[in-house]
């Protein structure tokens, strides 16, 4: 069947704008470089977070190898285990995930998916990423300094994060604070763009409400990160004045190894409102993205449209909005006053609301689809599985009276990272397996790729699941140590041995999938340009990959939403979007 | 369409009257600069909440009230009212009173900075200085991120600026000293806020109680 369409002029009136003219390097380093095409900006921030984030599971490795097997490992002390433990929280959740949703996705995604040939600002897009770069090297320097990266946790609580004995408190906290001001001064000029593309780049046709959920997803989270970074970023250069000159924006008067300190005066508690106030947010930067994707990923191979796309949309925006009102339910503990604790609970369960609205949809557009169990769709029904056990255990945790018992346990480790680290990870890879057939025109192994996903998936679950119990048992987090603890079980021990060898067992596999990216590369079978059959503009492109300026001569028009799969009385068991109607094979149905 | 229209919409109803028109990219620069003014204004009032909290402590030491911040404020408003009076002459095709207004703009924003700097080491010679009280520590990072904001205004100014001389495209430089002007007007609005928050000393007793701070 041909989708090119003739006499458009009947549906679409000609564009009263004309288009914008694209900035065209001529040398490779332009080109590769200092480009400032968003497809190759995507991909360097990919790699980028994907490099950073390779550390960091390095790093979780030596904190397993010392909880599995204390006393062994003479290059792991104290000191190293805090300052693994901070590093690996700090770089997952900003550096990798964060970057590689909205940086790497949200760059090769947006533009594509809405019909536009790059982004509106693509210098300041270019500047984003170097900007994003240079804080990765300066975190990345604190290794190297002189008593190497904080070791206060990843949420750097003053004053304990630059007093004198906390790991990294004289050159790796400022490090560190001097790299989160850039990575949010870079990612500013990142999100500015992502939200003027889609305000005011799709091409004609494109409605807000035809977007695919996937730039739904992004943008949303890209408006949380815009407002909520300045709370991080405003936290950052307080705490590194009271590093630097002395004041007392965070530190109280108090005595530290027995001498009093000049600082007095200030607010701890002021700190962790500024920082959860970006920190909830925070998880919904990395959720919504992941919400958006897998959305997309369920309904391409299932075969079916979106169940309750308006649903969606609205469950996107409202858990958005509400995401900015319940950052207190990280602090219980912090000693605030009962009613808030009331109000932050309450909000905290209303937000599972729009939350559980879009589990069910997903579970809706499954239900009776023609569904491939394509590596992508693997990962995206592992996402759905992990994120109910998550998120159901994030219903515990809102709740006061649970959560005071459980706070600072494995449980809460157990949690956070079934809900927002092992399912927006399975959303990447099932992502990366989707798109890299455009990205690259070939198709990744699919061997390699289901057996990654099976064994990723199930050690995950062989890691996180006995973590709750060790929580439940009063295991606490962040200790080096539980040695001769009386009231933990010798069976916590013998489960962390399990979990470590667990841990080890799926950082190495994640070997294979690097693998499998390169020499896919080279070796893959080549894909097309539509190889899963998908109605969205990135894959009617006229070439795979797409070159610059993405739709060759014209831009393409927009018919129809992102969701015509299995149309009854079509031919074809999808319609892309830029299929005029009357261009419809076997088209005898109004739906259609 | 308004949003409300767009987010009830119904997109699997494909019907061929509604495919729309390519936007105005010429309003992408002018949608930035306020999403930028939103992100600005988060900023501005995460530091007004973290300074009224820190005013309710029964050891609030407010910092000393400089005349000299009057004068600032004054430059500030005349900077301001330049750049309207520059976005009124563009609009009306007066180029050289656009040029004039559009110095007198940055003209006064410069007198503006060296002010702040000059309250700074006046601050900073007063025997109240004492960098550990947070008022005074809280009155170097408003005036300064606020400065710095501006200096930041300045280099898009001096770009503009830049572009008035000859020949140049009268609508790219009308759409540059209209961002300009509302950048320095949000900026002012912002500052006078500020402005009002340094100078209020502890006389913010029934706001503290209005917000349920105090």
């Amino acid at each position: 069947m041909s989708y090119v369409a003739h006499d458009e002029s009947a549906f679409a009136p000609p564009a009263e704008v004309e288009e914008v003219e694209l900035y065209h390097p001529k040398t490779w380093v332009g080109k590769y470089v200092w480009s400032q095409d968003a497809k190759v900006i995507a991909v360097q921030y990919a790699a980028t977070a994907i490099g950073i984030g390779l550390v960091a599971l390095v790093l979780s490795w030596l904190m397993r190898l010392q909880l599995g097997f204390p006393n062994t490992f003479s290059f792991i002390d104290p000191s190293n285990y805090l300052q693994f433990v901070t590093m690996h929280g700090m770089i997952m959740v900003i550096y990798l995930l964060t970057a590689l949703f909205l940086g790497g996705f949200g760059n090769y995604l947006i533009p594509l998916m809405v019909g536009a040939r790059d982004m509106v600002f693509p210098y300041v897009n270019m500047v984003s990423y170097w900007f994003y770069l240079f804080a990765v090297l300066l975190l990345t320097a604190s290794f190297f300094v002189p008593g190497g990266p904080t070791g206060s946790g990843w949420t750097l609580y003053p004053p304990q994060a630059i007093l004198e004995g906390t790991p990294g408190a004289t050159w790796g906290i400022i490090l560190m604070l001097v790299s989160l001001a850039f990575f949010i001064i870079g990612f500013t000029m990142g999100g500015l763009n992502y939200v003027v593309t889609v305000l005011q780049a799709r091409t004609r046709g494109m409605t807000m409400m035809r977007m695919p959920l996937t730039v739904w997803g992004i943008f949303m989270a890209t408006i949380l990160a815009l407002l909520a970074f300045p709370a991080l970023f405003v936290s950052a250069i307080m705490m590194t004045l009271d590093v630097t000159l002395g004041t007392s924006f965070f530190l109280p008067a108090l005595v530290s190894r027995g001498q009093q300190l000049a600082h007095a005066g200030g607010s701890p508690v002021l700190f962790q409102h500024l920082f959860w106030f970006f920190g909830h947010p925070e998880v919904y930067i990395v959720a919504l993205p992941a919400f958006g994707i897998v959305s997309d990923l369920i309904s391409v191979h299932a075969r079916k449209n979106i169940f309750g796309y308006r649903m969606m949309v609205w469950a996107i925006v409202a858990i958005g909005g509400l995401s900015f009102l319940v950052w207190a339910h990280h602090m219980y503990v912090s000693g605030m006053n009962p009613y808030f604790g009331f109000f932050f609970a309450t909000t905290t369960l209303i937000i599972a609301v729009p939350t559980a609205i879009k589990v069910y949809n997903w579970v809706l557009t499954l239900w009776r689809g023609n569904i491939h169990l394509t590596v992508p769709m693997l990962f995206a029904i592992g996402f759905v599985f992990t994120f109910i056990n998550g998120g159901l255990t994030g219903l515990f945790l809102g709740n006061v009276t649970v959560d005071v018992p459980l706070s600072d346990t494995m449980f809460v480790v157990a949690h956070f990272h079934m809900v927002m680290a092992i399912a927006p990870i399975l959303v990447v890879f099932g992502a990366i397996y989707h798109w890299y057939p455009k990205i690259t025109g070939r198709m990744l192994n699919d061997t390699l790729g289901k057996f990654h996903f099976w064994v990723t998936f199930v050690g995950s679950y062989a890691i996180y699941y006995p973590m709750h119990y060790l929580g439940f048992a009063g295991v606490p987090r962040r200790y080096y140590a539980i040695g001769g603890t009386d009231f933990i079980p010798q069976s916590a021990h013998s489960l962390n041995v399990a979990i470590t060898i667990a841990a080890l067992v799926v950082g190495v596999v994640q070997v294979v999938f690097l693998y499998n990216l390169v020499w896919s590369y080279f070796k893959g079978r080549p894909s097309g340009g539509n190889p899963w059959n998908a109605t969205t503009l990135e894959w009617q492109t006229p070439d795979t990959p797409p070159k610059h300026g993405n739709f060759g001569a014209t831009l393409p028009v927009v018919y129809r939403w992102a969701y015509d799969y299995s149309v009854p009385g079509a031919v074809e068991d999808f319609i892309p979007q830029n299929v005029p109607p009357r261009e419809v094979a076997g088209r005898n149905s109004s739906k259609t | 369409m308004s949003i409300f229209h767009q987010l009830t919409a119904k997109p699997w109803l494909t019907a061929q009257d509604t495919v729309e028109t390519l936007h105005d990219r010429g309003t992408a620069r002018k949608l930035a600069l306020r999403v930028f003014l939103a992100v600005v204004t988060v900023l501005f009032m995460l530091l007004v909440v973290a300074y009224g909290r820190r005013m309710a402590f029964e050891d609030w030491r407010p910092s000393p009230q400089l005349g000299l911040l009057w004068a600032n404020t004054f430059a500030l408003v005349l900077s301001s009212v330049a750049l309207q009076w520059a976005q009124f002459s563009v609009r009306r095709g007066h180029m050289d009173g656009m040029r004039v207004a559009l110095l007198a703009g940055g003209a006064f924003t410069v007198v503006f900075l060296i002010g702040q700097i000059l309250a700074w080491r006046q601050l900073g010679t007063m025997v109240y200085f004492d960098l550990a009280n947070p008022a005074i520590a809280f009155f170097y990072l408003i005036t300064g991120l606020h400065g710095l904001h501006l200096l930041g205004g300045l280099v898009a100014w001096g770009r503009t600026f830049a572009k008035v001389w000859g020949n140049f495209d009268a609508v790219r430089i009308r759409h540059s000293v209209e961002l300009c002007t509302l950048y320095w007007h949000f900026l002012l609005g912002v500052w006078l806020v500020l402005f009002g928050l340094l100078f209020s000393g502890n006389n913010l007793d029934i706001l503290l109680k209005l917000c349920g701070i105090r």
